[in-house]
């Protein structure tokens, strides 16, 4: 570690502050709006909380970062007030830090590692690099000169986390780097996914802009698969490597009867709209997205809470227009509330706002009614039998214990794999029985010559920080490659 | 930005525009669509290749105004540009030498069905051709049509032009006339593809229609084209738009349709009155 952990500051005893609590909407003002819930960190709290970080010598958080962000360090530099400082050491491996610190899921990452943690409650490392990538970006933030140009191509296929993490490091060792992208915005999940209350697109914006001025040459509209394919683009188009960071986009339905009734949504489907398209906003966005009086979103992910979430907040904006009854949602989940795959934090701000759960619940077939709407859904009781392979119990349906439930939207959030269009001519590309590419864990390199990937294209749908951390790997892999030295620093 | 080029009023709310995108034009082939977005407020739209000049970098749009984001289009002159346009996006028709094939185009479905109809004729099939529509004034392409068909013949439904029928009505005395046609292509309305179907039905005739199923994103990431043909459910932008219509379920097709009725006449109230009123401040005849 560097000197500055050697010239310690007099600490507080660990413990004697406590957690720095960040201000939020109150619930019954959040669901009504989209704006963000967290409100941010005052500097005098965050540097409050940074008092409490213990510098260890041996700092645990960082083995929790799948970027090692030097988290002492740059809590370090803001404790100090030394602001373009912190900025500096977080940005030194975290190319997307408003982002990381608003999506990560810190209690089981660097959070989950840090030793304060053992005693008292872990310092707010995620809070912290909130508050700091934030404070840059209200200041205009700073690019970092490129090294010279090597005089080699690579192509970035996917604008996510992954590809974004990729092209940026990429770019910043002087490779010419395109980044080629479907949809009209940049961004992957965090654009079309992720709400604006829980991440601003603004910031998404912001951090994009960041990834730009290091010199990588964005194309939106370009469908890999279709307009390029991948042999293409090795070939006549003359780049000297790949890197595929598509997500996992592909929607997972029940495969149940009824499911293609007016009014059942995917999950991608609805937050799209809502999200990308902002449907929020309609009609001074054109696209339209339907909230009934009765909606279930089906599973418990994070995917699953951001979804009622929007649909309840779309009910209570219809509501106060309109002066009628707001929505219900209710998520309906086949194991109990402790396997809820979601974030806790994320539970909890859905359960304040209004959302109901039916637990240990699975619908077997949706009703529609003559004009082809949704009218009901017939769902079975379960119970818990022996963990499976992902270790939690097992849910196992009650015989003979249906019921049904009346719904007018249902959206459907059960998972996704990788979307096989970008697979179109691309001999030599091994993929699991999964759809997921066969990628080096360290590397990223894939079974064809010349070809990286990771994020959920590997991994099936993970976190965002995990594809930024495999596009971080795989950067580092395909410069040695192409100039065969380590990544520069 | 994708700049217009060029554009044409082929009949009162159909348009023809010409877009500048080198990159799509180079990929784009017969039975494939594009997903246009006017602007940062814009909805995506499929609207099908009607044509394109890989040489020039073009591609060639007709579409129908029929709501907010068509009527919007409909606005737009050459050397104003599209926010997106997405493309080649589907899978492109299957043009092989089938023997004689029948080509049938309604409405809108005379500009789908054009690039088809020339490359099957271009691959040496006997081509024969029908195309209608409401009206004389709503018809066009007819002499475009007549250079890429062997045989064409052309009908209004209230007899303004051509003959005073329904295209199925001379498309069932074709298929009673002569035993080899091996193939049908019928692009239009939905409910013109859906009747065109049972019009073949007794015929065995393998008749491929492409479905105009609502769509988000084109690229198989939304459901939202989702339909059941032959009892599974496809996402039309991925696995179609073309499909063995015998297998196809029209009124899910149909009802899915209608999701936004509702949303869509809002859309378009808003668009006609901010639409009228800018032009009267500004004093224009449009
Ligand atoms: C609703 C939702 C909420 C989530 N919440 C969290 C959270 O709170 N915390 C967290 O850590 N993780 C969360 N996740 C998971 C996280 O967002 C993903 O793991 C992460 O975004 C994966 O990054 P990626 O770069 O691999 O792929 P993606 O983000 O999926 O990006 C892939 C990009 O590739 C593009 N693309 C796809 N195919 C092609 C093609 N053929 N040609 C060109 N471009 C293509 C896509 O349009 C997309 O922009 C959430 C996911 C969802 C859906
Ligand atoms: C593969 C494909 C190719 C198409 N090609 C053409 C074409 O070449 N020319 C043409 O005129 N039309 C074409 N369409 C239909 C065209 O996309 C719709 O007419 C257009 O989206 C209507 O938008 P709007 O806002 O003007 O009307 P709206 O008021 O939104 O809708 C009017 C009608 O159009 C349909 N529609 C609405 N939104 C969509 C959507 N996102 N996707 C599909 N249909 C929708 C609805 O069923 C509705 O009844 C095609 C559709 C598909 C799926
Ligand atoms: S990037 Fe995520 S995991 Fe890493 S330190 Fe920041 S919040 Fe923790
Ligand atoms: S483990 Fe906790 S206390 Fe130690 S350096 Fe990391 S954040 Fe600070
Ligand atoms: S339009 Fe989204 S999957 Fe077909």
């Amino acid at each position: 570690m560097p000197e500055t952990t050697k010239t310690k500051p007099k600490r507080p005893k660990p413990g004697a502050i406590p957690r720095q609590e960040m201000p939020r909407q109150a619930p019954e003002v959040r669901r009504a709006n989209f704006n963000e819930v967290a409100l941010g960190l005052t500097m005098e709290m965050a540097q409050r909380e940074a008092q409490r970080c213990l510098q260890c010598k041996k700092p645990l958080c960082i083995a929790g970062c799948p970027v090692e962000v030097r988290i002492p360090e740059f809590i370090l530099a803001l404790s100090e007030g030394n602001m373009p400082e912190a900025v500096r050491l977080l940005k030194d491996k975290n190319n997307l830090p408003a982002i990381c610190g608003r999506v990560c899921p810190q209690e089981t990452q660097c959070e989950e590692l840090c030793v304060l943690g053992k005693k008292f409650k872990p310092v707010a490392i995620g809070r912290l690099e909130r508050f700091v990538a934030d404070w840059e970006l209200g200041q205009g933030v700073e690019t970092p000169e490129p090294l010279p140009p090597t005089g080699k191509r690579v192509a970035v296929i996917g604008a996510g986390p992954a590809g974004l993490t990729c092209a940026a490091d990429l770019a910043r060792c002087g490779h010419q780097v395109t980044l080629f992208e479907s949809l009209h915005a940049p961004g992957g999940v965090l654009m079309y996914g992720i709400p604006e209350f829980r991440l601003p697109k603004r910031t998404v914006h912001a951090e994009v802009d960041y990834v730009k001025s290091l010199g990588v040459d964005l194309q939106l509209n370009a469908v890999v698969g279709k307009l390029y394919t991948l042999n293409e683009l090795l070939g006549e188009r003359g780049y000297d490597a790949l890197f595929l960071g598509t997500g996992a986009g592909l929607p997972r339905f029940m495969r149940i009867p009824g499911e293609n009734y007016n009014g059942v949504y995917s999950a991608n489907e609805f937050l799209t709209r809502v999200n990308l398209m902002k449907a929020y906003l309609f009609p001074e966005y054109d696209t339209p997205v339907k909230v009934g009086k009765r909606v279930a979103v089906i599973g418990g992910g994070n995917v699953a809470m951001d979804s009622a979430r929007c649909a309840l907040r779309l009910g209570w904006q219809r509501a106060l227009a309109k002066g009628s009854e707001p929505a219900e949602v209710t998520i309906v989940y086949r194991r109990s509330r402790v396997e809820l795959p979601a974030r806790l934090e994320e539970v909890e701000n859905a359960e304040e706002e209004g959302v109901e759960f039916r637990l240990l619940t699975n619908p077997v077939e949706i009703y529609g009614n003559e004009q082809g709407w949704v009218r009901g859904m017939r769902c079975i009781r379960m119970e818990l039998g022996e963990p499976d392979d992902s270790g939690r119990r097992r849910p196992i349906p009650i015989e003979g214990s249906e019921f049904d439930i009346e719904v007018d939207v249902v959206v459907v959030a059960i998972g996704t794999s990788p979307n096989p269009l970008v697979f179109t001519d691309a001999g030599g590309l091994e993929r699991t029985r999964w759809g997921t590419v066969v990628a080096d864990e360290e590397t990223g390199r894939t079974t064809k010559q010349g070809v990286w990937a990771g994020g959920d294209i590997v991994t099936g749908a993970a976190t965002v920080i995990s594809a930024m951390g495999a596009g971080k790997r795989a950067a580092a892999d395909i410069h040695r490659y192409l100039v065969g030295e380590e990544i520069c620093e | 930005m994708y700049k217009i080029l060029a554009r044409e009023d082929l009949a009162p709310i159909t348009k023809l525009m010409v877009v500048e995108a080198p990159e799509v034009a180079r990929k784009a082939q017969p039975g494939q669509f594009v997903i246009v977005r006017i602007d940062e407020e814009g909805e995506r739209i499929p609207l099908t290749v009607a044509d394109f000049d890989r040489g020039a970098g073009t591609i060639t749009i007709v579409f129908q105004e029929v709501g907010k984001s068509t009527m919007h289009l409909g606005t737009l002159q050459p050397g104003d540009g599209l926010a997106s346009f997405t493309g080649p996006l589907g899978e492109p028709s299957e043009i092989e030498h089938h023997g004689t094939v029948l080509c049938v185009g309604g409405g809108t479905g005379i500009a789908c069905v054009y690039p088809i109809t020339r490359s099957l004729h271009e691959a040496g099939n006997h081509v024969i051709s029908i195309i209608g529509a409401r009206r004389k004034d709503l018809l066009f392409w007819e002499e475009m049509m007549r250079s890429v068909s062997d045989e064409l013949i052309v009908c209004t439904d209230d007899g303004s032009y051509g003959r005073k029928a329904l295209v199925t009505v001379p498309m069932k005395e074709i298929l009673e006339q002569r035993d080899d046609v091996s193939r049908i292509w019928a692009i239009g309305p939905a409910i013109m593809m859906k009747f065109c179907c049972l019009t073949a039905q007794p015929f065995d005739v393998p008749i491929i229609v492409s479905l105009n199923s609502i769509m988000v994103d084109g690229t198989g990431m939304c459901g939202a084209c989702r339909v059941e043909v032959g009892g599974r459910t496809r996402f039309v932008c991925v696995d179609g738009p073309e499909f063995d219509g015998r297998e196809v379920d029209w009124n899910q097709l149909l009802a899915r349709q209608r999701i936004y009725l509702g949303e869509e006449k809002l859309a378009r109230e808003k668009f006609e009155h901010e639409c009228c009123s800018k032009h009267e401040s500004s004093g224009s005849a449009v």
